[in-house]
């Protein structure tokens, strides 16, 4: 008998005994879910975790109101599949509210306003962690950040005064108004979570996959037309075939050429790219060379 | 550099990685050892560097260094602001990497003396540690550090790589004398597994292609190593152990499910099996493993690291924090605690302070009793004196529970005998604890004798004076001068005459004699093995007690056994007391001549047995500090005394 296992099984193993620690440790927890891939791993993880009792937390979307149409109508769609609860939380009710300021001008986003709504409603609702799925081969803040990352009082993250974290002893200590971001998918990379994709045969929002859209080109990257985003003095809109590699608002995720339409031929592209995810459709991290580690640092994800 | 035959640049490779297992493991080393260049290199080799990574690193390097042309990989590590301005690492950073043959997550953690927490974090979970060593310089203090602390956390595999190998002209003398110089070190750890590899990541000899320039060398090249060193084994898969993590019952739902209990954890270790007969702790309730479940179905067995749900035949009382095992295999349950930990936090620990601790997924509340002590990492040295540790220190210490924990040494298993201590008003990690067994030796000698060196449930009681304090007031050390040899050696003469001469001069020393002994302290002991071992495991500890009290204790006894001589020793010298042993070597035929008390004569006659040197055997001593033959008492006298005086017991002249 063999007792080898492999190196998904392991990552899968490492991350239900995470989610497992948060349910027992924490008193109110919540699932941060955006329709896209990497919190599509955490639902199965979720399942695999708890079935088959309920999700001890409910799910949470922050809304920008920049989504694509395609992955809000999926996120219904799985939530409902669950039968678990969705909270959306919304930066439009934000900014109506007044707690935030909308960005001006044709390169404006939502992506930092986002930070406000995602505080305010752990606030409001009480909740003392927060999974994300987060991977530390994101980006380079990323690798340093702990799988259990302790935010203050105002959600922001130290990360010169992190806990030590030793072999699967994670400590959620807070006090009142603290929170804890989980990531329990930190250590996989964005292989893993596509070959964890093929393997367990998730659905995924239609984006990923190769579909004719009408775009423009911006500092290299290719955005899609949408009422979110004003087009610049010689920016031309033509359609082409193109798919995403990640899923973030329509005003700031590029997408990539591509006429890879099935699972199979996705994944082989993505193998043999020679350019990250974030690096390829992110606009939010080309800011300056430490923008994630100031965003995080603000309570992003 | 030049990509590597390692890719996973096709959906086959993809595939074939899928199967593979995943290693994890820690680097250490400071940036001047090239341990960026060789991270970097392993990354970018087996093409897990993207080209927008590169061009980021470019980009900086340009920045901090100038238009050399020269890419500081280091800058690709170091994730954040401060490091880069700073030009140091803070932080453990994680870096992922795979080939056809496996997955690899590396813990690349600081090699700076003050980032030893960090280094521990790393190394926590790792299989493999890489410890690099400059060519140039040898082994240092910080190689020695690296290699403590992975043996302290028990990371399976250690690789060297000696590196900058291009830099002393590949030379075959080099490599041997770092190898030599580093296993004389490392042979006092406990290191199973080290594997010397030499290198040169700036220009890739031996990291993922042999060397050219390195013929002499007959092992593989550092990757093909990470890719095929065995791993499977350094699991536990004989002590069945799992803590109990969630209990999963639906309750609420409809049907089929609704009486559904299941309890889920990560297999600690050992195998589970259906039908396996377990028993859970602390309770000590017994059932059977009716099923093990997971979201994809049941399974027959299951074994760590897995993540499963188990259900059991009979209905118990069952909640987080409880272990199962099996009946005839239990781990341990105790309050009281003996650990070596690392302290990790500003606020130094003192015992008598209280902390949160966690162990599997049990929290309790712990109470540090005795600081036994603190060990220099550079050293090795045990300094009894300690009062507390201080951030980036490592102890030994006694802990004592509010509720029982249910563990292993961590040297049997490190998932059930590692710990955290956590502070109860800050919340902040304090610690990383690492359980010994309860007869654990202080010493690292695992002589059986030793064994029984440990009474549970007591808490030694430090003295508010310090031994330098007492020792500084007295003018003199304490210190023990272990006579050995036949009966009728000469040794009480000795003895007797060393005590006089000290004691003239104003230094107490008072004579321990193994004849007097058995008239109290003793009485109740025989002449067997196990006797004659206890009578000297109670003198020696009479002896210590009597040197740190600041006396020269001078013991007079057979003690035929070298393994009880050497217990005395440790005894000794784990309190850093210094000892002495004297061994009057008399012939055998001369000590019978002598035989003041006519015991030879008796033994001879039958009339006693299990006598030393005539029916009992003696095992002469084969590197005795002093060893003094038949001849002038005065000169034996004045030989000890110029030995304590060498040692910095008693003062000069």
């Amino acid at each position: 008998m063999s007792y080898d296992i492999s190196h998904l099984d392991a990552l899968e193993s490492e991350a239900i005994h995470i989610f497992r620690e948060v349910a027992a440790e924490l008193e109110r927890p919540v699932l941060l879910f955006s329709g896209g891939k990497d919190s599509i791993v955490l639902l199965r993880l979720a399942e695999k975790a708890f079935r088959p009792g309920r999700f001890p937390f409910p799910l949470m979307h922050v809304d920008t109101g920049h989504n694509f149409p395609e992955v809000i109508e999926f996120r219904d769609r799985r939530v409902a599949e669950l039968g678990e609860r969705l909270i959306v939380a919304s930066v439009q009710e934000s900014i109506d509210k007044g707690r935030v300021v909308e960005e001006k001008g044709p390169r404006a986003s939502r992506n930092r306003l986002q930070s406000v709504t995602l505080l305010d409603a752990i606030a409001e609702h009480g909740f003392d962690a927060a999974f994300g799925g987060a991977r530390r081969d994101e980006e380079r803040a990323r690798a340093k950040e702990r799988i259990f990352s302790f935010r203050d009082d105002f959600g922001g993250w130290d990360p010169k005064n992190q806990r030590p974290e030793l072999w699967n002893l994670y400590n959620g200590r807070i006090r009142k108004g603290e929170h804890i971001r989980v990531f329990p998918i930190s250590n996989w990379t964005e292989l893993d979570v596509w070959q964890y994709i093929m393997r367990e045969n998730l659905e995924l929002p239609s984006i990923y996959f190769a579909h004719e859209r009408e775009v423009f080109q911006r500092d290299g990257m290719l955005y899609a037309t949408s009422p979110f985003t004003e087009l610049l003095p010689g920016e031309e809109p033509f359609r082409e075939m193109v798919r995403y590699r990640t899923v973030g608002d329509m005003s700031c995720t590029g997408a990539v050429r591509s006429t890879a339409a099935t699972l199979e031929t996705v994944v082989a592209e993505i193998a043999a790219t020679r350019i990250t995810e974030r690096g390829e459709t992110r606009a939010d991290d080309r800011a300056s060379e430490a923008a994630m580690e100031d965003r995080k640092k603000e309570g992003y994800f | 550099m030049t990509p590597g035959a390692a890719t996973n640049g096709s959906l086959d490779a993809l595939r074939t990685a899928a199967t593979g297992g995943l290693l994890r493991l820690a680097t250490a080393g400071s940036v001047d050892d090239g341990k960026s260049t060789l991270i970097g290199r392993l990354l970018y080799d087996s093409k897990a560097l993207f080209e927008d990574q590169l061009e980021q690193v470019a980009e900086a390097s340009r920045r901090r260094h100038g238009d050399s042309g020269v890419v500081d990989l280091a800058l690709l590590t170091d994730g954040l602001r401060a490091e880069r301005e700073q030009g140091i690492t803070i932080d453990v950073a994680y870096r992922y990497f795979a080939t056809p043959k496996r997955t690899f997550i590396i813990a690349d953690t600081p090699g700076h003396v003050s980032y030893t927490r960090n280094m521990v974090t790393g190394a926590s979970t790792a299989d493999l540690a890489i410890v690099l060593i400059d060519a140039r310089n040898g082994v240092v203090q910080q190689s020695r550090r690296h290699a403590f602390i992975s043996s302290l956390l028990r990371i399976p595999h250690l690789v060297v790589c000696v590196n900058k190998m291009d830099l002393v002209d590949y030379d075959e003398a080099v490599f041997n004398a770092i190898v030599d110089e580093f296993g004389s070190f490392a042979s006092k750890l406990e290191i199973t597994d080290v594997t010397f590899i030499p290198i040169s990541a700036l220009h890739g000899d031996n990291v993922v292609e042999r060397s050219e320039h390195m013929d002499w060398y007959g092992g593989p090249p550092l990757l093909y190593h990470l890719e095929h060193v065995h791993i499977a084994s350094d699991r536990n898969l004989i002590d069945p152990r799992f803590p109990v993590q969630w209990v999963v019952r639906p309750g609420d739902a409809e049907g089929e499910q609704h009486d559904y209990r299941g309890y889920a954890g990560q297999v600690a270790g050992g195998v589970l099996r259906r039908g396996d007969d377990v028993v859970i702790l602390p309770s000590g309730a017994t059932s059977r493993i009716a099923a093990i479940d997971t979201y994809d179905g049941e399974l027959e067995e299951a074994f760590p690291p897995m993540s499963v749900t188990l259900r059991l035949e009979d209905d118990i009382d069952i909640s987080r924090g409880d272990m199962i095992a099996r009946p005839h295999n239990h781990p341990i349950v105790s309050r009281d605690l003996d650990a070596l930990v690392c302290w990790m936090n500003e606020k130094p620990l003192v015992p008598g302070t209280r902390y949160v601790l966690k162990h599997t997924t049990k929290t309790v509340r712990a109470v540090v009793g005795r600081l036994l002590h603190r060990i220099d990492v550079d050293t090795l040295h045990r300094d009894s004196d300690a009062r507390e540790l201080a951030l980036n220190e490592i102890g030994r210490i006694h802990l004592r529970t509010s509720a029982p924990i249910t563990y292993d040494a961590y040297r049997r298993n490190r998932a059930t005998g590692g710990f955290i201590l956590i502070d109860e008003a800050t919340n902040e990690t304090l610690a990383a604890g690492m359980l010994l067994d309860p007869d654990e030796p202080i010493g690292e000698d695992t002589a059986a004798a030793a064994r029984q060196e440990r009474s549970a449930n007591v808490v030694w009681e430090d003295s508010p004076l310090t031994r330098e304090e007492r020792y500084e007031a007295l003018g003199h050390r304490g210190a023990t001068v272990w006579m050995t040899g036949l009966p009728s050696s000469g040794k009480s003469t000795i003895a007797g005459a060393l005590e006089q001469r000290l004691v003239r001069a104003g230094i107490p020393a008072y004579r321990l004699d193994g004849d007097n002994l058995r008239h109290g302290l003793n009485g109740n002991l025989g002449f067997s093995p196990q006797d004659r071992a206890e009578n000297v495991r109670r003198t020696a500890h009479a002896a210590k007690l009597l040197a740190d009290a600041g006396t020269i204790a001078i013991v007079s006894l057979v003690s035929p056994y070298a393994a009880d001589r050497e217990l005395a020793r440790r005894v000794h010298e784990d309190d850093e007391l210094p000892f002495l042993e004297v061994y009057v070597n008399t012939p055998p035929e001369e000590c019978e001549r002598r035989d003041p008390k006519g015991l030879y004569a008796k033994a001879r006659a039958g009339e006693i047995t299990g006598f030393t040197g005539v029916d009992a055997p003696y095992e002469p001593p084969e590197a005795p500090d002093v060893e003094l033959g038949p001849g002038e008492v005065e000169a034996a006298v004045e030989t000890l005394v110029a030995r304590l005086r060498a040692a910095g017991v008693l003062p000069p002249a």
